[in-house]
């Protein structure tokens, strides 16, 4: 039994914002933002058999106003339009095991889901039916893909099923499917236009979703709309400048747009003013390092000087490790001129540095002693008035005496 | 050892000079970063003050009881994952192996009659009786089974099936999609590695071009991303390096910025782990990154590097240790992200998977271990790559290498799924394949 809704007294807002307790009950209706929908009298839906009422015409779902009697779910397997199909229960066995204590609903409508999946059964009452899983887990990747065949058997309308994900990202932002979904109707249709505009609202409220920067890459790559992401991201930066988010996504538009040397310089300054700004900003740090590491860190005339000049001012982990870099790349690749005194000169700085690094930032101790030794080792010359690193509790072992790691 | 206990790093009158400095420029990042901070700092405040003699202690008991009952039983708010429910059979089985606990037998030939009921007719396992077959469930699947380890369960695996099921995911560019008609990602590559190694389904053919299309995830910050472009995560990066170690293909990574990386998402205060830069500490990801140092020790062990520890992983352990025994255990059984959070069976799994890494440094023939607290809190080892335990993946490629490979002659990315209930039927509707 379910209540009968009459036509709302009161009239609603159509700016007003219902939130999901609001249509508590209303069995296909969520968390909808009224600005988007269009409101309407509608004739009854197959689905939920309501009377004339103002409806959504995103979920069919009657709106109504707090002071109505909120309507109860009816089960599939009591409404007559259903009764032809024979519901199939979850066939866990005799003994099962992680058993879900499926409330009422949830088992009624995958009841439902799983009969019309056995008999491939490609018709709107089924299309209808995907909302309901949906709406009780949208993680269910089965349902979603029943619903893409619908979509396409019924020759469904596209925009209207943009405008449905639209609303169910906004509620459900980090569930892989639901991004899946869209990405696929955004193909069917060749139609990009709302999704630079769609994927900021959502990273608007969460700056760093995967999911988000995930569909945006695609988008922009697939249908080559670089223009004006750059500024895109600068203006994320601004807002958060420890968004590793929004560098990964310069690094992604340099890379695939101008490319890094003609960039670069301006890139390096980008960097330290940043830094500047925030010394203690990983992020800055890790892009300035990434960007200048295929060309090696010590073929960037006049960079080290640069930060040997921060490191009174600024200094950070991140710079002494930056430091650290630099040193190192001056070792690998050191031309033919340069003299083995200079090499070992650079080496005690390094290694000083890995020293200062393993007292300060603790968190890393075995690593920088480890990086430590494998530079000596690399590195050294055989003089042995050579201190070995204080604090290294482990001083290197000839290859053929350490133990086989299998 | 049970005589004096180690002093505890967070107590340190020094730790709250490791808390983030946000040189006054105050960020979402920061705001978010100094929260965390401060309620972690409570926590080891108040553990202080409980404990003179500070002896972090594995709930054991509780963990087990919150275990045993879920392996039966699971409240209506486990619907969200009712396509997941190998997962929840693998989370718990191998929570249960790490501390120790027998499955009982009848429990075990329970779990292989639901698994095999989660097998698609074509191949794969899907997350629950009668949905469409899926990467991820099927590499829970194998691997719950091969903790159970028993004839019955490893006959359970279709293997002709299951390689039919893997190449019917497989793009040509190398990558493979997490079902059919479904998103392309790391995590495939990983799952499908794992499973055909384990039960000797391994074609070359299966994974040509795989290992460009993974090291092409290898980004600027060092770390690994979902799909090439984006940002370094550790999940990810823990899937594509651990997919590479399978096919002997590590070495092909830049493992010095791979590391460089990963010992960088360790939290100067909270001792645990970060999934990407900027970003805040979570238990799961004391699997998930540190289990990376294992991976990298071993690979630059093969490359020659001979200033490797003979003794310890090169991130901080007990720090990581302390993370998850002060913070992250839920006093009524079961772990959690960070404190505040709510306990669910895939925190147990991966903070324990954790804190049995942070404990075992080695492998049967180089083994050094460091317990924090009590010797009871000791966990089974667990292998870095599959991650169960390896006594288990032994076993699993004793039996399955008997086997012959299967003829695996389908061709790869062979269905584009229109009818609904046979994934393998290939009719010209359906899903663009990504």
């Amino acid at each position: 039994m379910f209540a009968i809704i009459t036509l709302p007294t009161v009239v609603l807002d159509a700016t007003a914002n219902l939130k999901k307790h609001e249509l508590e009950n209303v069995s296909c209706c969520a968390n909808v933002n009224v600005n988007r929908l269009l409101l309407s009298v509608n004739a009854p839906h197959p689905c939920c058999q309501w009377p004339r009422a103002l409806t959504c015409t995103i979920y069919h779902a009657p709106l109504v106003s707090r002071q109505e009697i909120p309507p109860v779910f009816l089960c599939f397997r009591d409404r007559k339009e259903w009764a032809d199909l024979e519901p199939v229960p979850q066939d866990d066995g005799p003994n099962p095991v992680v058993k879900i204590a499926y409330s009422e609903k949830f088992s009624d409508v995958y009841d439902y889901f799983r009969a019309l999946l056995k008999n491939d059964e490609r018709s709107e009452r089924a299309f209808a039916l995907t909302s309901e899983a949906i709406e009780l887990n949208a993680a269910n990747y089965t349902v979603w893909h029943y619903r893409r065949v619908l979509l396409q058997a019924l020759s469904k309308d596209l925009r209207e099923e943009m405008r449905y994900i639209t609303a169910i990202i906004e509620e459900q932002p980090k569930n892989y499917q639901v991004w899946h979904h869209r990405r696929m109707v955004v193909e069917w249709l060749n139609d990009p236009s709302e999704e630079l505009e769609f994927i900021a609202d959502i990273l608007s409220q969460d700056a760093k979703n995967y999911h988000a920067w995930q569909h945006r890459q695609w988008v922009i790559q697939e249908y080559k709309l670089w223009d004006d992401e750059l500024d895109f991201v600068e203006n994320l930066l601004e807002e958060d400048v420890r968004n590793n988010s929004a560098w990964n996504q310069r690094h992604f538009v340099i890379s695939h747009t101008s490319g890094f040397s003609d960039a670069m310089e301006r890139e390096i300054q980008y960097c330290l003013y940043q830094i500047k700004k925030a010394p203690n900003n990983e992020s800055a740090w890790n892009y300035l390092k990434g960007i200048l590491q295929p060309l090696g860190l010590s073929a960037q005339p006049g960079l080290l000087e640069r930060v040997l000049e921060l490191k009174q001012t600024h200094c950070s982990p991140y710079l002494l490790a930056f430091l650290f870099d630099c040193y190192e790349d001056a070792l690998e690749n050191s031309k033919e001129n340069v003299a083995e005194e200079e090499q070992q000169k650079t080496l005690k700085k390094a290694l000083e540095i890995c020293q200062l690094l393993a007292q300060e930032d603790t968190i890393r101790k075995e690593y920088w002693l480890f990086l430590g030794r494998s530079l000596k080792n690399k590195h050294g010359s055989s003089d042995p008035s050579d201190e070995p690193l204080a604090d290294d509790p482990e001083p290197s072992v000839p290859v053929s005496e350490q133990q086989e790691m299998s | 050892m049970d005589g004096v206990p180690t002093p505890l790093r967070c107590f340190n009158e020094c730790h709250s000079a490791a808390m983030f400095v946000d040189d006054g420029v105050e960020t979402v990042t920061s705001r978010e970063q100094k929260k965390v901070e401060r309620s972690i700092e409570e926590v080891f405040s108040v553990y202080k003050q409980i404990h003179s003699l500070p002896q972090p202690t594995l709930l054991r008991e509780q963990h087990y009881q919150y275990l045993k009952k879920g392996l039966r039983h699971l409240s209506d708010a486990y619907e969200c994952l009712d396509a997941s429910r190998p997962w929840l059979c693998f989370w718990i089985l191998h929570s249960l192996e790490l501390l120790e606990e027998p499955i009982p037998a009848a429990v075990a030939s329970d779990v292989c009659h639901f698994l095999a009921r989660c097998q698609s007719p074509a191949g794969g396992f899907a997350g629950g009786p009668g949905q469409h077959a899926h990467l991820a469930p099927t590499y829970a699947a194998v691997n719950a089974l091969c903790i159970i380890g028993t004839e019955q369960a490893y006959n359970i695996i279709d293997r002709e099936k299951l390689l039919d099921f893997l190449m019917s995911v497989k793009q040509p560019d190398g990558s493979f999609v997490m079902h059919v008609g479904g998103e392309v990602d790391v995590r495939s590559a990983y799952c499908a590695a794992s499973v055909a190694s384990l039960t000797n389904i391994l074609t070359p053919k299966l994974f040509e071009d795989t290992t460009n299309w993974i090291l092409s995830c290898q980004n600027w910050e060092g770390g690994l991303s979902g799909v090439p472009g984006l940002e370094a995560h550790g999940g990810y990066t823990f899937c594509g390096t651990a997919a590479l170690v399978i096919l002997g293909k590590e070495h092909m990574l830049d493992l010095k910025a791979l590391l460089r990386w990963v010992v960088s998402r360790q939290m100067r205060f909270e001792g645990g782990f970060q999934g990407r830069c900027n970003k805040l500490v979570d238990g799961c990801y004391s699997f998930w990154q540190a289990g990376l140092l294992p991976l990298l020790h071993r690979a630059l062990f093969k490359q020659g590097e001979s200033e490797l520890s003979r003794q310890r992983w090169m991130f901080e352990q007990q720090a990581l240790q302390e993370y998850i025994l002060l913070c992250c255990q839920n006093p009524t059984g079961g772990l959690v992200d960070k404190p505040g959070k709510s306990r669910d069976f895939y925190h147990t799994c991966y903070c324990l998977s954790g804190l049995s890494i942070a404990q075992h440094f080695g492998n049967m023939d180089l083994h050094h271990e460091m317990i924090l607290g009590k010797e009871d809190n000791r966990l089974a080892p667990t292998h870095p790559v599959y991650n169960i335990c390896p006594e288990k993946v032994a076993q699993a490629l004793q039996h399955f290498h008997r086997l012959p490979v299967p003829d695996g002659n389908r061709q790869p990315g062979a269905s584009a799924d229109a009818s609904v209930s046979d994934p393998t039927a290939n009719s010209g509707l359906g899903d663009h394949q990504s």
